[in-house]
């Protein structure tokens, strides 16, 4: 009987065994290396926590930092509110609704490297299609990829264009769930649109809304593509999130323990937002209950 | 605004929002369009020639032929591909495992399975590439597709498919004398099909659209996926050979995905919420 029993593991072997090879070796590898001076090619020093004393010293660190901030404040508040309206307008069973929700989806399934070769020449003030229509309406084009000022705003904008579809859908999942004699309950009531907006709509997508918030601030946070191949974390820095920093120090500095301690204070924060995910939305349907 | 089911019309301004959303999502797009069919040295004067004929093919036909597009566009098909099918059949397999079978430490490892969810990519990247370069597994084919292999959601995502398949099928087959692997590859995977489509489909273009991995693990423009490829090709910009030609890269690169966006839409969209809400 025993022996059946162990040979049921042979299902689940294979994964398990490149799981721990492809993903939990190299996080314990990484969490070993971070306390080591190493290098990419592989000579290591142990310094204990110096790597991580020097990254809270470090002002290059915390420019990244926040620039990452910068770019999630920039990007989440818009992009909820965005694809919030988008939810309520294309909410409804016409065929047109359904050719724009395809619409609005089908950026997201281009990468990067695309995303970013088709909006650098609509941001860049010589040859962009901004700068065109600007041109057209007799006002100065905006140099958008060079202006520190100007560069976060740029990656923020490519990036709500490249990430509208999944938050829509998310909210759109989320309005399919509200039962709709609560609807028809209001209109007896003789409820208003505002009223049935504020007092069942808004509340009923309160978890889809924490769900989106979440799952856009841990994606802001790792912002890379963009950032590396739009303006190459330039001017002076002023565009380069926490993640091209990372990859900065690895690869252009060699420098791996270092970069790996950095990518451990990521991993901290991410963790940190998965946990006020779950803690906001389990507290929430308790106070509903 | 919310009583759709009632009141089927848009409000005015609300048609109006989507209209102009609408716009600035496909103007981008046209832009790249046209600015891909004018000749380079014309664009090269003023990129407002994109606007007005003559149009031409040339860019196309300068990919095709003696570049290096099509190389990474048959890399990214292997990549994909490969990692979408050892994904596929490592996922079944457990996800089978975890869901009928009993074998010690079940429990437990299913949820050192899960823990995977919460380790993001940049945690494990770095070192994982100090891995590769010790076994000189960079600038290949299995250095590529492994990393997408370790795929926790996938595992979770048919573990829960194969527990929501009534019991008695398996227990019928098991006494007509079926094993459990005649139970598993006849009976329960035809009814996982539709997980698998998702699943696939879902692999496929994280596969397809990865760039962090392939950036640092292919460095030579032969091992190049179509994205690396691309990032390469407009770093190197004001070097080659001209506007048009590079957003025609850009539009023959995206013509495949939109094709399978276009036939996969309802598994692409599910997928991704459903990776979401997990």
């Amino acid at each position: 009987m025993m022996e059946r029993r162990v040979s049921g593991m042979v299902f689940v072997l294979p994964f398990i065994g490149l799981y721990c090879f492809l993903l939990i070796l190299p996080f314990v590898m990484g969490l070993w290396i971070s306390f080591h001076r190493a290098d990419l090619f592989g000579s290591r020093h142990w310094v204990g926590l110096d790597n991580y004393v020097r990254l809270f010293a470090d002002p290059v660190f915390y420019q990244a930092m926040g620039t990452t901030f910068t770019l999630a404040v920039l990007i989440v508040p818009a992009l909820t509110l965005i694809t919030l309206l988008l939810a309520l307008a294309l909410n409804r069973a016409s065929r047109s609704a359904a050719i724009f929700r395809g619409l609005f989806f089908s950026s997201s399934v281009l990468s990067v490297t695309i995303v970013t070769l088709i909006w650098r020449f609509v941001l860049t003030p010589d040859s962009g299609l901004i700068a065109k229509l600007l041109t057209a309406m007799g006002i100065e084009p905006l140099p958008f990829l060079s202006d520190p000022n100007l560069t976060v705003p740029a990656l923020a904008i490519t990036t709500i264009w490249w990430g509208l579809g999944l938050p829509m859908m998310l909210f759109l999942a989320g309005l399919q769930q509200i039962p709709q004699d609560m609807y028809e309950a209001a209109s007896l009531d003789g409820a208003n649109r505002w009223t049935t907006f504020f007092r069942i709509t808004l509340p009923s997508l309160r978890r889809t809304t924490i769900l989106v918030i979440m799952l856009q601030t841990a994606a802001q946070l790792q912002i890379f593509g963009q950032a590396q191949l739009l303006t190459q974390g330039g001017p002076s820095g002023s565009s380069r999130p926490i993640v091209l920093y990372i990859y900065e120090v690895a690869f252009g500095r060699w420098e791996l323990g270092y970069a790996i301690a950095a990518a451990e204070v990521l991993l901290l924060l991410i963790l940190a937002l998965m946990l006020a995910q779950y803690w906001l939305s389990t507290r929430g349907e308790e106070v509903q209950r | 605004m919310t009583t759709a089911a009632h009141n089927n019309r848009l409000p005015l301004t609300a048609l109006f929002g989507v209209l102009l959303g609408a716009a600035i999502m496909v103007a981008p797009l046209v832009w790249t369009l046209l600015l891909s069919l004018k000749s380079n040295s014309e664009l090269m004067r003023d990129s407002s020639a994109a606007f007005s004929a003559p149009y031409t093919l040339e860019n196309y036909r300068a990919i095709l032929v003696g570049s290096d597009v099509p190389r990474w566009l048959l890399n990214s098909i292997i990549v994909s591909l490969g990692t979408t099918a050892a994904v596929l059949m490592l996922c079944s397999l457990a996800g089978y495992g975890f869901a009928r079978l009993d074998f010690p430490f079940r429990r437990t490892l299913f949820v050192f399975v899960l823990l995977g969810l919460a380790i993001p990519e940049q945690a494990v990247i770095l070192p994982r590439h100090q891995l590769f370069a010790t076994l000189g597994w960079h600038n290949s084919y299995p250095g590529l597709i492994l990393p997408g292999l370790a795929a926790p959601f996938g595992v979770f995502f048919m573990t829960q498919y194969f527990r929501a398949i009534p019991k008695d099928l398996d227990e019928a087959a098991m006494l007509d004398g079926a094993s459990r692997l005649d139970v598993f590859w006849r009976i329960l995977l035809p009814l996982t099909l539709p997980a698998q489509a998702t699943l696939g489909v879902f692999t496929f273009l994280g596969s397809w659209n990865d760039y962090w991995w392939p950036l640092i693990s292919a460095t030579t423009s032969d091992k190049y996926t179509l994205t690396v490829g691309l990032a390469a090709a407009q770093m190197n910009y004001a070097q080659t050979s001209g506007l048009g030609f590079l957003m025609a890269q850009a539009v023959f690169a995206s013509i495949p995905i939109l094709i399978v966006y276009i036939i996969f839409q309802k598994q692409i969209v599910q997928a991704m919420a459903g990776a979401a809400v997990r």
